[in-house]
């Protein structure tokens, strides 16, 4: 595992994000800390819906704040982003934060050309000329590998496949060189060979511009190839962190266990998989006491469970929440195996 | 893009020849003949039959066809037997009334409709929005004849602020007296139109705004640090507008066909009317010169926006 020397820059100190549902508030992600250091890769990971892209668009002050309460702070080289007006948080998306989205299809204008799309990036945060910023379009279009960098800028979205077009996505979210770049699912919606292309895209570029990454993926294969560090999200909290050499080889939280158990491995293709039971909750059926996870885990006596879960440190900043981790096992196992039990 | 067009327009070719034999096929199966009111009933049978074969009445359909279509490029579709005028005169003089009056109604239309419907959406779920929206109910509610006819009677009978029927005074005369004269003439139902006809695109703008703000392009554009009423005016009113642009060529010919409403209530002679009367008085050269007309329209109403769709809208342009 690399040993990042850089001090972090990204500070989430216990961000709350809760949603207004029937004049109502629920927390959608609740008392997230996080730290995101330059030259590394933080691996988000969990199930739809527990929170994560709600995590990341609360970061790029992206909410309605109408419809959405927020608290807590987060730290951005110094500034508390969350104090920002609109007009404050503009110099930041785009200039030292860039977003990635899942779906490449839809988020770029089918009404412009992608070099105009590039270029506005740079137009709000850059003093460049125009030539300078073509220039730079078609720099931009080489490091994210596209192959005829001048024919592509030239056309509109729907020309181009999926994968190209979350290229271009890249290169926007890439353009001014950011300090941090959020990935949200960006490999999700592609096919399995250009997922492999993206992620190298995106490493690539986080030597080259020495970025800090927050890559959100369900997918923890995605997690094995490209992480330093992963933070597993259950339910709006997160449940367990480390570096991806702890949380793969000494998982520790019932639900980092059964995601990694319920991960498709090549030797044992033929097994049958794990399923975990259940569902994630929705905002308003969140349990108040114990566990979240608590429910899918049945088996688990109550009384293994903290009241209140708290983050507890298991060695090397491996964190884990609850106590519940010391006694789980999976239902076709004999409970004093467990312990040693890694997917 | 030209490509897309040509293409376009040579679909239009078979279109065009199957609306003119439908037409022409129609026109056969009306009662009555190229003769009807301007021969003597009494006549001598055998004198019509000579006539009939010399006007090729006898000849195969398909050469009939060829003959009337040979007449159609020269400008001739017959005399009416109403008004015992040659229908191409009837049409290009009503044809020139609906055409002011269409054109007037449509630009009153959109500078009403699209100011209104950005305003909604833009404040959306807002007061202003849900006054937007009550005034779109009201006017969709209301059937337009009664619009037209409560109109007519509080501003042209009550308050006398405008005529009431024609489409420009007789007494009016040199080019300036005129000009205002047929203006007045269409003030009233071009706004009464417009104010109803603006319905549908001030809820369609709204929606397609609404949808384009919460789209994943505009949340790209935020992401970038673009301000958001840079957004509004590079990102959602471009989207937004564009396929009203292009529904705009539709919208027009239709209008030239006249709204048979308006020009009823306001005794307007324009198109609409001459169709309406045409029917009354079973003028049957003129109903089939319109519907042939009407079809025509429609054809290249569709042409016009699928011209300006392609355009104003990338996706649908072959390269
Ligand atoms: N705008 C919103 N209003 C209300 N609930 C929301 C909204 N966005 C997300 N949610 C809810 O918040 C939870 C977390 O969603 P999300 O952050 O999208 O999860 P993930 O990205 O991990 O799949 C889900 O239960 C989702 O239904
Ligand atoms: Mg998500």
């Amino acid at each position: 595992m690399v040993e990042t020397k850089s001090d972090q820059f990204l500070n989430i100190k216990n961000v709350s994000t809760a949603f207004k549902i029937n004049g109502q508030y629920y927390d959608a992600v609740s008392n997230v800390n996080l730290e995101v250091k330059h030259d590394e890769i933080l691996a988000i990971v969990g199930e739809s819906g527990c929170g994560k892209s709600t995590l990341a668009t609360t970061i790029m002050g992206l909410h309605d704040p109408e419809e959405t309460k927020i608290s807590g702070e987060i730290d951005f080289e110094g500034t508390d982003l969350l104090k920002l007006d609109e007009k404050g948080y503009n110099q930041f998306r785009g200039a030292k934060i860039g977003m990635i989205f899942q779906d490449p299809l839809s988020a770029l204008n089918p009404l412009k050309r992608i070099e105009d799309q590039i270029q506005e990036v740079m137009i709000y945060h850059t003093k460049m000329t125009e030539q300078q910023r073509h220039a730079r379009v078609i720099e931009l279009l080489n490091q994210v590998g596209i192959e005829d960098p001048e024919r592509t800028a030239h056309q509109f979205p729907h020309q181009l496949s999926g994968g190209m077009r979350q290229r271009i996505i890249i290169a926007i979210a890439i353009a001014c060189k950011p300090d941090l770049i959020i990935a949200d699912e960006p490999t999700t919606a592609l096919d399995v060979t250009i997922q492999a292309q993206i992620l190298d895209v995106l490493r690539d570029i986080q030597k080259e511009n020495h970025a800090g990454i927050i890559l959100i993926t369900h997918d923890l294969g995605v997690v094995a190839e490209t992480a330093d560090r992963v933070a597993v999200m259950y339910a709006g909290q997160i449940v367990e962190q480390g570096t991806a050499a702890q949380i793969f080889n000494e998982p520790k939280h019932p639900y980092t266990r059964s995601l990694l158990r319920s991960m498709p491995q090549r030797e044992n293709e033929n097994d049958e998989l794990y399923v975990i039971q259940g569902m994630v909750p929705s905002l308003q059926k969140m349990p108040k006491q114990g566990d979240r996870f608590a429910p899918r885990i049945p088996w688990i006596p109550a009384s293994a469970h903290e009241a209140q879960p708290k983050m507890h440190d298991v060695g090397d900043n491996h964190l884990v929440r609850c106590t519940c981790y010391k006694n789980f096992y999976f239902p076709d196992q004999v409970k004093e195996g467990a312990g040693h039990e890694s997917n | 893009m030209w490509k897309t067009i040509l293409r376009r327009v040579l679909i239009m070719i078979p279109e065009l020849i199957i609306l003119s034999i439908l037409v022409f096929l129609l026109a056969k199966a009306m009662p009555g003949d190229p003769f009807t009111g301007s021969i003597n009933p009494k006549a001598d049978p055998a004198q019509i039959h000579h006539l009939m074969e010399i006007h090729g009445l006898y000849d195969p359909w398909y050469q009939q066809y060829w003959n009337w279509v040979v007449h159609l490029f020269h400008g001739d579709l017959g005399m009416s037997y109403e008004y015992q005028e040659p229908v191409v005169t009837l049409i290009q003089q009503r044809g020139a009334n609906t055409l002011w009056l269409a054109l007037f109604t449509m630009v009153l239309t959109y500078v009403i409709g699209l100011p209104l419907g950005l305003y909604a959406a833009h404040h959306e779920g807002k007061l202003q929005d849900t006054l937007v929206r009550v005034y779109t109910y009201v006017t969709m509610s209301i059937p337009f004849f009664v619009v037209l006819v409560l109109g007519i009677w509080i501003f042209g009978y009550a308050l006398n602020w405008f005529p009431t029927s024609g489409s420009v005074s007789a007494t009016a005369s040199g080019l300036g007296a005129t000009t205002m004269s047929r203006l007045g003439h269409i003030i009233l139902p071009g706004l009464l139109g417009a104010l109803f006809g603006t319905v549908n695109i001030v809820q369609y703008l709204r929606s397609e705004v609404i949808d384009a703000k919460h789209s994943d392009y505009v949340r790209t554009a935020r992401s970038k640090g673009v301000p958001m009423k840079d957004i509004y005016r590079h990102h959602i009113f471009r989207n937004s507008l564009l396929p009203i642009a292009a529904f705009a060529g539709y919208s027009i010919t239709g209008l030239l066909g006249g709204s048979i409403f308006t020009e009823m209530v306001f005794s307007y002679p324009g198109m609409g009317l001459l169709f309406l009367n045409a029917i009354n008085f079973r003028d049957y050269t003129v109903i089939t010169a319109l519907v042939l007309l009407y079809g025509f329209l429609n054809l290249m109403g569709t042409l016009l926006s699928d011209i300006v769709l392609s355009i104003v809208d990338p996706r649908v342009r072959i390269e």
